[in-house]
């Protein structure tokens, strides 16, 4: 049993692939949600039948003798630590409400480079997904149907002629599938076109929302893109949907970019050798400023102006500045004072080797 | 985070509006995000926030118009209620989409502009399904040799569809 994706900061998805417009898009995901037949949905599971839907999931996956299922972990939420579901949900491989339940039937199957996890009994008894850099939605649809096809050989899969996969809501019934791109677009916030691209994009039944920050600010100009609708639509319209926008947004944000190297050189410059000068001189920084600066710097890094910082080190940063992780590495509980301080130094770190590393390749 | 509504339980529902081009996020507990019930669009999170959507199954303010199951109506497998359903946001197992399927339609076609799936269809579970539209495809077929008076052929084809048929029984 491999518990690497516990200690490690490392996920699959931060690996920045080339020509995946991975300067723009950082990893893709799709998910299917799928139940059996005749138990009930997981928010009404009591533990003899919750036991008994992991045990029935447990024997179609043991007994698969499929390929992408063989090097699987499975980890009940009884065996974990609330650390370490915290660690899982900032790898983004469970949701919080997920790590929120500690049972034995709550669980998670997950390979060892994180790039396919199912997750057991969180709102419905399974949620395949799985997880690629940049933008490859084909490649993560065709895991994720790989993988369906393999467990259903040996599962009774809760399934209607006319209404399809049957799911606890029905904002999932259907194909029971969510495909989504996490992006960065500080140009479009820069300029102020955001406000458009939330206009457009939920006319065309997508979704796009702020991934980190509360309230009503997004911060890190991260935002993640995903489909609403998913019945009445094949996966594959819902994919090569999901893609030619994803695919505008990238052009667009290319074109923004560049309109603003070349009109705001100084000021842009400005702006990013100040988050590269606070992030790597910084004693203490809380989380939101620390995501703010990384998007800078990222751009930075994009469009020229910063180099010798890889992007897989942009994005190993944004999991490794969390709290759940910080407190991983420093081994022990920490206060929110202690985590500001130990993220600084963590970032410091980080960008500090790269800086090095950079330079002796250039010797 | 804690509900913007009540302060009290953590906030789980998360709720994007959009006005005047101005995106407003409201945080809200389960409870209180029920007993709001307006009209919202949900974001299904990456990371599998819960879609609660008491809106689309007729908030406390605008359920009269729906023409609802009887109150008496109890699904033979899990034992819910329709009310139960309103209330939570979720059905409580697959057939609860059969036993109150007269509600569950429209909203799915509230939701997703229609309530006909054309996706994928499982092997296991959809054997049914699959010899139906083989069926389907069938009598296509035989419909044509027959117009063209490709007379063996048709029998050829008449004879599959016979077995098929069996095969469902
Ligand atoms: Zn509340
Ligand atoms: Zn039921």
């Amino acid at each position: 049993m491999s518990e690497d994706i516990l200690n490690n900061n490392y996920v699959y998805w931060m690996e920045a692939k080339e020509g995946s417009n991975s300067d723009i898009v950082i990893s893709s995901r799709v998910r299917l949600a799928r139940n059996l037949n005749n138990l009930p949905f997981p928010h009404l599971l009591n533990e003899e039948k919750g036991l008994h839907t992991i045990n029935t999931i447990k024997n179609a996956w043991e007994k698969s003798p499929r390929e992408n299922l063989k090097d699987m972990t499975l980890f009940t939420f009884n065996q974990l630590t609330n650390l370490d579901r915290q660690i899982l949900v900032e790898k983004h491989l469970i949701s919080p409400n997920h790590a929120a339940s500690n049972t034995a039937y709550n669980g998670l199957l997950v390979n060892e480079q994180g790039s396919l996890a199912i997750m057991i009994n969180e709102e419905d008894h399974l949620r395949i997904q799985c997880f690629l850099p940049g933008l490859q939605l084909s490649e993560a649809l065709n895991c994720a149907q790989t993988v369906d096809d393999a467990l259903e050989e040996n599962l009774r899969l809760a399934f209607d002629e006319n209404m399809g996969f049957l799911t606890s809501c029905p904002t999932n019934t259907g194909t029971g599938m969510r495909a989504s791109v996490m992006i960065h677009l500080p140009a479009f916030v820069i300029t102020g076109q955001i406000n458009y691209l939330y206009q457009n994009v939920s006319q065309l039944g997508m979704t796009v929302r702020g991934l980190y920050g509360e309230g009503t600010e997004a911060i890190g100009n991260m935002f993640q893109l995903s489909n609403q609708v998913t019945l009445g639509q094949t996966e594959e319209d819902i994919r090569s949907k999901l893609d030619s926008i994803a695919g505008q947004i990238v052009q667009q944000e290319r074109m923004l970019r560049e309109k603003l190297s070349n009109e705001m050189r100084y000021q842009l410059e400005d702006r990013i050798g100040r988050a590269y000068g606070i992030l790597t001189n910084a004693r203490v920084i809380t989380s939101n400023e620390a995501i703010t600066l990384l998007s800078d710097v990222r751009l930075g890094v994009d469009i020229g102006i910063l180099k010798g910082i890889n992007a897989f080190a942009l994005n190993e940063l944004l999991v490794a500045i969390r709290p759940a992780h910080l407190q991983k590495k420093a081994g022990r509980e920490m206060e929110s004072f202690e985590r500001d301080v130990k993220r600084a130094e963590v970032i410091k770190e980080k960008l500090l080797r790269e800086k090095r590393q950079g330079e002796d390749q250039d010797v | 985070m804690y509900c913007e509504e009540c302060n009290k339980k953590p906030a789980t529902v998360h709720l994007t509006q959009m006005f005047n081009g101005q995106k407003k996020e409201t945080h809200l507990c389960e409870s209180c995000a029920a007993k709001k019930g307006a009209v919202m669009l949900n974001f299904d999170g990456q990371f599998g926030i819960p879609s609660l959507l008491g809106s689309f199954f007729g908030s406390h303010y605008n359920v009269k118009n729906i023409n609802t199951t009887a109150e008496h109506v109890i699904c033979p497998n899990c034992g819910m209620k329709f009310i139960d359903i309103r209330q939570t946001g979720k059905l409580g197992c697959a057939e609860c989409y059969q036993a109150f399927n007269k509600d569950i339609e429209p909203i799915l076609r509230r939701i997703h502009g229609s309530s006909r799936h054309t996706g994928k269809i499982p092997a296991r579970g959809g054997e049914a399904v699959l010899l139906k539209k083989k069926i389907e495809a069938l009598k296509i077929q035989l419909h044509e040799a027959v117009v063209h008076e490709e007379y063996e052929k048709a029998a050829e084809i008449r004879d599959s569809i016979k077995d098929l048929e069996k095969q469902m029984e």
